[in-house]
């Protein structure tokens, strides 16, 4: 909460250094009427004051507040008593500090409160209370520190506008490096993760093993649940789920864009279009009620007056809701790549005396073909990586099966049971689920380099 | 528009601007549109792109085994007229075409006509070489795969060879037929469209400037082949070379803004124009 | 004439043709009813879920009440007489409620029927009762009819929802109950009113007290948020890319990871919260601030990508007048550039930030499905969001559940339409062509 007013007030700095940078600026100069002995306008000596106020202590005060917790904590731990840190594994050490943290914040703890825990809780909240106020000391004397500088430096041979630009420059830099960052933040946490979860169980039993129960006692005593992280019954199952729901998405999604970028009378078009991207703009949640409450128990039914035996949860339910939400996705590409054709080809088709269908069919298709599959491959992407459908609607029993009536679960749908029960940070179960992450990433990363390279080099031959 | 007519005004005086505006009734055509072989007979085409008229009351004939070309400024309508003659006009929104266009004496704007088995008899060759983005033999190969022409392989992979025979490619390609339509050079690719529409055996081959993307030699083969197709079919091709016109065709029709001014033997346009707009184009004051 | 399709003089090429046209325009037929087939299936689908959300929802737009004469006795309420807030908040409303229901009940004596009778109404009535007291105290010592809160077995009773006719076992509601709604009904003390409650609340374990209010909140924070971040960040990003940057490896670089991680599945965003936010960093769990966190760097490809279109659409002849007049780069873009491809870049953030109101996945990651019944106050504050509200509905057992979510789906699909519609709006209004 006071991170939010230090932060307003270093905010209003800034304003207040750009009126001092201008005015001083202005002065420097000698007054209102001989602003042109400036090298820049005064607007930008007041940036120059501002950006000196500001940029370093907002720095310095983004840096506190990510680092301040690891600093009180590892404090926290170091005064612990030893005979209760000894021995544990990180583990329950994470375990302990959750406690002493929940304490501290006045939540539920897991265990029985000893007087060391209410000790640390205290140490904890007092070094927070220490920290805050060390940061709004800090962050205002940087801010004040910037604005002096900026004051002594400011007079009318100072090139303020290449400075204030030139940090622009540097920020916009930044920002876009951001992209690179998330990537890397992406790779480094799932692998990190994953090698430690590698540690404990063998990559050879993961992508090869069949039996997924990631079931871990949380206890060295308890019975019956050692795990086991056989992970094909998963692949098998993500690759069932997005099967069927390329089957319906291909064939409905590209025949559409066919009629409706060939066929389509105008005013169909402007109707069908829009309505059928409406499907792309329903989040997947809402697909994922639709499949479980509605789909699923149809398909069930349906199954049962067929005398044939259907998963509540089948695989065919999930894939088929899917599939439906992926069909704009597929046409809406395919919809490009047809139109980036060009007339000239069909021309050439319908001069030789082809009907309509046999142009679209003979040239215009084989023509797109590329940026088709690489449409088709982005849906695969898309389908692998959906969540909240297949975690909805699909099961949590990992078969494996070939049948789409039975009950199949995916890799998200175990990435996202996994994580989301309590558990400490590092056991296997956890871990496993960044495995998954990784491999889902890997595996939708690839795909997606190679259908945007398609797609690119499609777009170039007609370019 | 307004800056053709002011030069015209400087240029020859004599042309009132009344006499270019847009939607002035038609001036007749000088010289005999008609032919004792007629092919295809056209009477009285109006064509409007919306609520523009692109052509305007334009009578005209393509007598058989002969080359007619039209000529004109851009926009005169010529490239129109030629789209005309085999319905191509009708992949165009809003496009209108009135009075009477015969095949052999069937009027292709004929409500029943189809225009499918008519695009079979009369061939387009266009601007640009487009040839399908497949081998050199499927290219050749599609319209008589589409019309079912041949009834097995070895049927078709004759009709392949002579059709690009005729079209004068054989020699360069028959080592190569499995290789892609578009790896050809512009004017191996121009006679690759040619040579496919050959091998649905047309009856009229239409052309719409077929050597404009092309360069001097290329053309010059093109052109050969113009002259040698005449013997089988009746060509019209659009040019706007005049050079062009006069080497390949006996007929010349010159188009302006839409009408058909002048219609005659070629050598007769060429050399002793009778109307004074196709006289200022053939000695260049405009164009 | 070596032409096989000449040689033969009586069969023209034209003949051929025409023979196998018949054969030609069936295929063309059947393929475009096959195009058309598939456009009717796609707008049935869109139809069927429409149809299928909105015919379960719309009913828990209405709650059903009870009115009841309840008397609300000075005794049980304020003994003292001193209207003492504190005391008023602690009295036993329940009390009163089903002393009401007694009196309209009078047959009613066995305990275990009582209970059942006190069943009907809901836990979450007493709470709204004292609410009222509290609002205005002069009430106290009166008989007010008032209607009450029912149960939502009640409630589903009463909008049909439950089938009379199946067997008593397999009802939630027994003969008995029903016998009493019906009474009820007749004398016009039953009667369905809008439902406030679903705006007004958080969540609850009882689906009549349960409300999108929390949830709201929650979407509303990390938005505003999300917003705040990914908005400065992804134009500056595509300012640069697309004006600034050299042609090199590393803007290739950044170039190729934009366009992947726009297709990037959004659990991994969510795993990569839950390491670096959480785990490393130690952002609180469920709260805007981490959920806004990962939206952002879910949204940032859309909008750069978005931005980037825009700027690129804004002519060089713009930046060159700029230019010519001695403005820097820096100036031609702030001053000329941006200004022009704003609506662009407003379009794209729109539809970015539409999409991250309807994302669900990563923030299960995050602690978003904690159940928080307050509803939050600020970035800092334990919150869920409302598609994360409607997985948690939808995994309810109650059939009270089933018409909330489908009403949370409406709401939250009423939200997107009208962000779309902005967006639309925006590019029409300010579409150009140069």
């Amino acid at each position: 909460m006071y991170s939010w007013i230090l932060m307003l007030v270093v905010l209003a700095a800034m304003a207040g250094a750009y009126q001092i940078g201008r005015q001083r600026a202005i002065a420097s100069a000698g007054g209102p009427t001989r602003i042109k002995q400036l090298h820049s306008l005064p607007t930008y000596y007041g940036l120059y004051a501002a950006l000196w106020a500001g940029l370093p202590a907002l720095m310095l005060m983004g840096l506190w507040i990510g680092l301040q917790d690891q600093i009180v904590i590892g404090l926290v731990t170091s005064h612990l008593p030893t005979e209760m840190v000894a021995g544990l594994s990180e583990g329950r050490l994470g375990l302990l500090i959750n406690d002493i943290r929940n304490l501290a914040t006045g939540n539920i703890v897991s265990a029985e409160v000893t007087p060391e825990i209410q000790a640390a809780a205290d140490q904890y909240n007092r070094l927070n209370l220490i920290s805050q106020w060390a940061m709004w000391a800090v962050v205002l004397a940087a801010a004040l520190a910037g604005l002096a500088y900026a004051w002594m430096r400011t007079q009318p041979r100072l090139r303020a506008r290449n400075r204030v630009e030139s940090a622009f420059t540097v920020i916009l830099i930044i920002f876009s490096s951001i992209a690179i960052l998330t990537t890397l933040g992406i790779v480094l946490s799932v692998l990190f993760e994953s090698l430690l979860f590698f540690q404990k169980v063998s990559p050879l039993e993961f992508f090869f093993g069949a039996n997924w129960s990631p079931q871990i006692a949380l206890r060295a005593d308890q019975v019956g649940a050692s795990g086991s992280f056989g992970a094909i019954p998963l692949f098998t199952g993500t690759l069932m789920v997005s099967l069927i729901s390329m089957l319906v998405a291909v064939p409905i999604g590209l025949l559409s864009a066919i009629y409706l970028s060939e066929y389509a009378h105008r005013k169909v078009r402007a109707i069908a279009k829009p309505t059928l991207e409406i499907l792309a703009g329903i989040p997947t949640v809402v697909y994922g009620f639709f499949a479980a409450l509605t789909v699923a128990p149809f398909i069930r039914d349906l199954g049962m007056s067929l005398g044939l035996d259907v998963a509540s949860e089948s695989a065919l339910a999930a894939g088929l809701v899917m599939g439906i939400m992926i069909i704009p996705f597929v046409s809406s590409l395919s919809d490009d790549v047809i139109n980036a054709v060009p007339q000239s080809l069909r021309d050439g088709s319908y001069a030789l005396g082809a009907t309509q269908s046999e142009t679209i069919r003979r040239v215009v298709i084989p023509a797109a073909l590329p940026g088709i599959v690489g449409g088709i491959l982005l849906a695969v992407s898309r389908a692998i990586g959906e969540t909240m459908i297949v975690v909805m609607a699909a099961g949590l029993a990992a078969n494996l099966t070939a049948n789409p009536l039975d009950s199949v679960t995916t890799v998200t749908v175990q990435i996202v049971t996994l994580l989301t029960g309590d558990q400490e940070f590092d056991s296997a179960k956890t871990l496993a689920a960044f495995a998954l992450g990784l491999t889902l990433f890997l595996v939708t990363l690839t795909l997606n380099v190679i259908a945007l390279s398609i797609v690119r080099k499609y777009r170039e031959q007609y370019e | 528009m307004n800056t053709l007519v002011e030069t015209m005004d400087k240029t020859t005086g004599a042309i009132s601007s009344a006499d270019l505006a847009q939607d002035r009734p038609s001036a007749a055509t000088v010289g005999d549109v008609t032919v004792a072989d007629p092919r295809m007979t056209c009477r009285n085409v109006d064509v409007w792109y919306g609520a523009k008229q692109a052509i305007k009351g334009v009578s005209l004939d393509i007598g058989k085994n002969e080359v007619l070309s039209m000529i004109g400024p851009s926009g005169c309508g010529k490239s129109t007229f030629l789209r005309c003659l085999n319905r191509m006009n009708d992949t165009i929104d809003g496009c209108r075409v009135t009075g009477s266009i015969k095949l052999d004496e069937q009027d292709i704007y004929d409500k029943g006509l189809d225009p499918v088995p008519l695009r079979a008899q009369v061939g387009m060759v266009f601007q640009k070489p487009n040839p399908f983005p497949k081998s050199i033999y499927e290219n050749v190969a599609y319209g008589p795969r589409i019309h079912g022409l041949t009834n097995n392989k070895a049927e078709l992979d004759e009709l392949v060879e002579t059709s690009l025979q005729k079209a004068g490619l054989w020699n360069e390609v028959k080592d190569r037929l499995d290789q892609p339509g578009t790896g050809l050079s512009g004017g191996q690719q121009q006679r690759l469209c040619i040579a496919r529409t050959i091998a649905v055996s047309p009856e009229v081959i239409l052309m719409d400037e077929p050597c404009s993307a092309l360069d001097p030699i290329a053309t010059a083969i093109i052109e050969e082949l113009i002259d040698e197709l005449r013997a089988n079919y009746s060509i019209a091709i659009v040019t706007h070379s005049m050079q062009q016109a006069a080497r390949v065709s006996q007929r010349t029709a010159y188009f302006h803004l839409g009408d058909l001014i002048e219609v005659g033997e070629t050598n007769q346009i060429f050399t002793n124009p009778q109307h004074r707009l196709t006289e200022d184009y053939i000695t260049g004051r405009f164009g | 004439m070596n032409n096989p399709a000449d040689t033969t003089p009586p069969r023209r090429a034209i003949d051929i043709v025409n023979a196998s046209l018949k054969r030609r325009y069936a295929r063309e037929r059947r393929f475009r009813w096959l195009g058309a087939t598939a456009v009717t299936l796609g707008m049935v689908f869109v139809v069927l879920l429409f149809a299928d959300i909105i015919l379960k929802g719309y009913t828990a737009f209405q709650q059903t009440y009870i009115q009841l004469p309840i008397e609300l006795a000075a005794a049980t309420i304020d003994p003292d007489g001193a209207r003492d807030p504190a005391t008023l908040a602690r009295a036993d409303y329940m009390k009163l409620i089903r002393e009401a229901l007694r009196e309209q009940f009078p047959e009613v004596k066995d305990r275990r029927d009582r209970r059942l009778l006190n069943s009907m109404i809901s836990v979450g009535a007493p709470d709204l009762l004292r609410e009222r007291v509290m609002a205005d105290p002069a009430l106290i010592g009166t008989t007010q009819e008032l209607w009450i809160l029912a149960d939502d077995d009640i409630d589903m009773l009463v909008k049909g929802y439950i089938d009379r006719n199946a067997p008593a076992s397999d009802r939630r509601v027994g003969d008995q109950m029903i016998a009493w709604v019906d009474r009820l009904e007749a004398e016009g003390r039953v009667a369905k009113r809008f439902n406030t409650i679903f705006f007004t609340h958080g969540t609850s374990r009882e689906p009549e007290l349960a409300g999108i209010a929390g949830a709201l909140m929650g979407s509303f924070y990390t938005l505003v948020l999300t917003f705040l971040l990914s908005f400065p960040i992804g134009v500056g990003a595509a300012l640069y890319l697309e004006e600034f940057a050299p042609k090199n490896r590393w803007t290739d670089l950044i170039e190729v990871n934009v366009n992947n991680l726009a297709a990037v599945p959004s659990i991994v965003f969510g795993l990569l919260g839950l390491a670096v936010f959480i785990g490393f960093f130690g952002v609180p769990r469920s709260t805007p601030l981490v959920a806004a966190l990962v939206m952002t760097l879910m949204t940032l490809p859309t909008i750069i990508i978005a931005s980037r279109v825009a700027l690129k659409s804004v002519p060089p002849s713009i930046r060159e007048a700029a230019l010519g007049v001695g403005a820097s780069p820096l100036q031609t873009q702030f001053h000329h550039v941006l200004p022009l491809a704003l609506p662009g870049i407003l379009t794209g953030s729109i539809i970015g930030m539409a999409r991250a109101l309807g994302e669900t996945a990563p923030l299960l990651m995050i602690g978003m499905i904690a159940f928080i019944v307050d509803i939050p106050k600020g970035f800092n504050d334990a919150a869920t969001v409302l598609p994360v509200q409607i997985f948690l509905w939808a995994d309810s057992p109650e059939r009270g559940f089933v018409e909330r979510t489908s009403a949370a789906i409406l709401v939250l699909l009423a939200f997107l339409f009208v962000m779309n519609l902005a967006a639309v709006l925006l590019r029409r209004r300010f579409e150009r062509r140069w």
